[in-house]
C-alpha cells in the first residue's frame, strides 16, 4: 500500500538544538535537544499522530517540519522536495503546500482583523485571487466549509467562543489549499462538549479534500481514534511508531506502556480493575539528557546496558519501530 | 439512623456583577457529603463548579461577586454565616484546597518549608522547630526526595508535579476533614497526573477525608471518584454514584459528553457524536432549562420550566423533564446488544 510515491513527507535525522548561554560573556556551553535525530514519514491522505508529554519536542519538531524555525541539521522532504535550507521566497511559495492550525484559537487569531480579513490575507499574499471580489468570495466558501454562517465575515474574533474561533483557524489554514496540514494539539484548549465537533471537522475536510494531517496531542484516546499510525516522543526522541492497533494493543516501549496506563479512561468499571504502571520522578532536562537511553532514569525494567548505550530504533515487526534495549 | 453530613450544601447562588452585565455562575445548588466520600464535580469552563467551591470558603472577590442565597454546613456549622475573621478557623484547617496551578498559589520568595510550617504554626499553633520537622515528615510523606534538604528550595526549583506535590503536602498539614481539589492535574502531564491521584488516593485512605475533586475530566473523575456532581450553566444537573453515572447517565447532557468521548472500541470510520452548539454565555441564561437549546430532547416545556433534580434510582437524580426517555434510550440499546 505504502509504495514510495505515497510519501507526501519525508523527515530524516532532524534535529533541533537550542544555545545555553551562560556567564559575562554569553559563552554557549550547552545545547537543549529539543528535537534529537527524528525520522519519520507520512503518506497521502494519511494521519500521523505524535504523542509525547509536554517538553518532549512535538511542537519544536512541528515548526522544524514546517521551517517556522530552522532546523540544526537533518533533511524535510515535502513530495520530494528538500525544504531544509530554501531561501525565504521559495519557501514562501512552498507555504500553500503546507499549513499549521495552532493549539489556542485565542492567541492565534489577530484580534483587529475581522475573519474577513483573516482569510484573506493569506489568499492576497500569495496573489491567489485577482481582486477582492473573488477574495471574498473564497473566504465566504472557507466559513461553509467549516460550519461558520456567512455573516460572521464581518465580525471580529472577540465575538466567537473558543470553538468558533477553532474553526477559523482550521479554514485559515486551508485558505491556501494546501495538502499537508499539521494539527498541533487543535483540541486541547476547546471545551469538552466542542472536541468531538471540531474533530468531526477535521475528518470531514481530510475526506473531502484529501488531506494529509500530522495530528500532535497528548489525548491518547482522540490520538487512537483519528490516526492510522501512532509515533511516540520522549525527550526530542521517537521511541516507538507504528500502526495504531499495533502500537495501541502491543505497545512494546516502556514508557509507550506507562504512558497508556497512566491515561484514564472514562469507564468506571474499566478502571477498576486496570492493571496500572506508575512512573516514579520527572522527566530529565533536555540540557543535560541521561546517558544512553533517555528513558532509563524512569524505566521500571532499567538493565545495566540501558545506562550506557543508547538504543537505536530497529523495525520489530513490519511497519512497527522501538528502541528499546529489551527487544 | 440519622447523622449529621459531613457537608451540607443549600441552595447556593453566586452572581458576579459585571460592568457587562449580571453573571449568574451559581444558581442555586444543593448536595450533601458524608465523612470520607470521594465526590467528583464535573462540569465545563464557566459551569459554576470552582465557584461554588470556592463560595463555601468564602475565597470568591466581594465585589464584583456575591453569595446571593444558601447554606454550607459544615459538621452542622454554616460557614456562609461565620464572621469573616472566623473563617480561617475552618479554611486550611478543617478544609484543605489544592488548587490548579500551583506555581501561583505558592508564595516564590519563601522556601517551601517555611510555607508549610506557616500553615500549621498558625492553625495549630505548633512551635516553630517542630513545624518544620513536621513539614520534612509531609514533604516525604507526598513523595519529595531528601525533603530535608528540600525545605529550604524555592517553588521555581520544583518542577509542576513537585509543586503540586508541595501544594498536597500544605493542604494535608493540618488533618483535614474535607480536601477541595480544583483542577489539581489539569496543568500536568499524564504520568505526573497518574503519580498525584495515586498520591490523593493513598492520603485519603490513610486519614479518612472527603475530598470534593473539580475537573472537566471524565477520565480522571472514573479513576478516582465515588460519586459525581455534574454542572451545566450554573446547576447541578445530575447527581450519581460513579458506575451508573458512567453506564446509564440520566440527563442528557451527561449523555452527550460521554458519547463524544471517543472510547476503546469506537470505530475509527465513523463520526463521533458531539453535542451541538456551544456552552451557554452566564450573563444571558436561557430561560427554562439551561440546556435546552443544544438538547435534543426538548420540548416546549424545557424552554419555559427550568427541571428540578428527581430521583431516578437509588442516591441517582437528574434534572430533566424527559429522563424517562434517556433512560428508554438505555434500555433500548441494551436490548440491542443482547440480540
Amino acid at each position: 500500500m505504502n509504495t514510495a510515491n505515497d510519501v507526501i513527507l519525508n523527515v530524516n535525522n532532524l534535529k533541533k538544538y537550542y544555545p545555553v548561554k551562560h556567564g559575562l560573556l554569553q559563552r554557549q556551553t550547552m545545547h537543549v535537544k529539543a528535537v534529537d535525530d527524528i525520522s519519520l514519514q507520512i503518506c497521502q491522505g494519511e494521519t500521523l499522530g505524535l504523542v509525547g508529554e509536554s517538553g518532549c519536542g512535538k511542537t519544536t519538531a512541528a515548526r522544524a517540519i514546517l521551517q517556522l524555525t530552522p532546523p540544526t541539521a537533518g533533511s524535510v522532504k515535502l513530495k520530494g522536495r528538500e525544504l531544509v535550507g530554501l531561501n525565504a521566497k521559495t519557501l514562501r511559495d512552498m507555504r500553500t503546500e503546507m499549513q499549521i492550525i495552532f493549539q489556542n484559537p485565542y492567541s492565534s487569531l489577530n484580534p483587529r482583523m475581522t475573519i474577513g480579513q483573516i482569510l484573506t490575507e493569506p489568499i492576497r499574499v500569495h496573489g491567489i485571487a485577482t481582486n477582492r471580489k473573488e477574495a471574498e468570495g473564497i473566504a465566504l466558501e472557507l466559513l461553509q466549509r467549516v460550519g461558520l454562517s456567512p455573516y460572521f465575515v464581518n465580525r471580529f474574533p472577540v465575538e466567537f467562543s473558543g470553538g468558533q474561533r477553532q474553526r477559523v483557524g482550521i479554514a485559515r489554514a486551508l485558505s491556501l489549499n494546501p495538502y499537508f496540514v499539521i494539527c498541533d494539539e487543535p483540541i486541547s484548549s476547546l471545551d469538552v462538549s466542542i472536541q468531538a465537533q471540531i474533530v468531526n471537522l477535521l475528518r470531514k475536510l481530510q475526506r473531502e479534500l484529501d488531506l494529509t494531517y500530522l495530528f500532535i496531542s497528548h489525548d491518547l484516546s482522540m490520538v487512537r481514534y483519528i490516526s492510522d499510525r501512532i509515533a511516540v516522543m520522549y525527550l526530542g526522541k521517537i521511541v516507538e511508531h507504528g500502526a495504531t492497533k499495533t502500537v495501541l494493543h502491543r505497545p512494546l516501549h516502556p514508557y509507550t506502556q506507562a504512558l497508556w496506563s497512566a491515561a484514564p479512561i472514562a469507564d468506571p468499571a474499566i478502571e477498576e480493575t486496570r492493571e496500572r504502571i506508575i512512573l516514579t520522578g520527572d522527566v530529565p532536562s533536555p540540557i543535560d539528557p541521561p546517558e544512553g537511553c533517555n528513558f532509563c532514569t524512569r524505566c521500571p525494567q532499567v538493565m545495566a546496558i540501558c545506562r550506557k548505550e543508547e538504543p537505536p530504533l530497529r523495525e520489530l515487526a513490519p511497519g512497527h519501530w522501538v528502541a528499546c534495549h529489551l527487544y | 439512623m440519622h447523622v449529621t453530613p459531613l457537608l451540607q450544601v443549600e441552595n447556593l447562588t453566586v452572581r458576579f456583577y459585571t460592568k457587562d452585565g449580571v453573571v449568574n455562575a451559581v444558581n442555586g445548588i444543593s448536595y450533601t457529603m458524608q465523612e470520607g466520600d470521594i465526590l467528583g464535580l464535573v462540569g465545563e469552563s464557566g459551569s459554576g463548579k470552582s465557584v461554588s467551591s470556592m463560595a463555601m470558603l468564602r475565597l470568591i472577590p466581594e465585589p464584583p461577586g456575591k453569595i446571593e442565597s444558601g447554606s454550607v454546613r459544615f459538621d452542622g456549622e454554616d460557614l456562609l454565616q461565620i464572621k469573616p475573621s472566623q473563617i480561617h478557623r475552618v479554611r486550611g484547617r478543617d478544609i484543605g484546597v489544592i488548587f490548579q496551578d500551583p506555581m501561583t498559589s505558592l508564595n516564590p520568595v519563601m522556601p517551601i518549608g517555611k510555607q508549610i510550617a506557616e500553615a500549621m504554626q498558625v492553625n495549630l499553633g505548633m512551635a516553630s522547630a517542630k513545624a518544620m520537622l513536621e513539614s520534612i515528615d509531609l514533604l516525604t510523606r507526598v513523595g519529595i526526595p531528601q525533603a530535608d534538604r528540600r525545605i529550604r528550595d524555592y517553588p521555581h526549583q520544583f518542577s509542576g508535579g513537585m509543586r503540586q506535590r508541595v501544594m498536597i503536602a500544605m493542604a494535608i498539614s493540618c488533618h483535614p476533614r474535607l480536601l477541595i481539589a480544583d483542577e489539581p492535574t489539569t496543568a500536568l502531564d499524564v504520568t505526573i497526573q497518574a503519580q498525584i491521584i495515586d498520591l490523593v488516593k493513598n492520603l485519603q485512605k490513610e486519614l479518612s477525608m472527603a475530598i470534593i475533586w473539580i475537573t472537566h475530566d471524565l477520565g480522571v473523575i472514573a479513576r478516582l471518584a465515588e460519586r459525581v456532581n455534574v454542572m451545566y450553566g450554573g446547576t447541578l444537573v445530575e447527581m450519581a454514584p460513579s458506575k451508573p453515572l458512567f453506564s446509564t447517565p440520566a440527563h442528557p447532557y451527561t449523555l452527550g459528553l460521554l458519547s463524544s468521548l471517543p472510547s476503546l472500541d469506537t470505530d475509527s470510520d465513523q463520526d463521533l457524536s458531539y453535542i451541538n452548539g456551544s456552552p451557554p454565555d452566564m450573563i444571558h441564561l436561557p430561560p427554562g432549562c439551561p440546556f435546552w437549546p443544544r438538547c435534543s430532547f426538548r420540548t416546549k416545556r424545557c424552554t419555559q420550566e427550568r427541571p428540578e433534580l428527581v430521583e431516578v434510582a437509588e442516591g441517582h437524580t437528574s434534572a430533566c423533564w424527559h429522563t424517562d426517555r434517556v433512560l428508554e434510550l438505555h434500555r433500548s440499546r441494551s436490548a440491542e446488544v443482547a440480540q
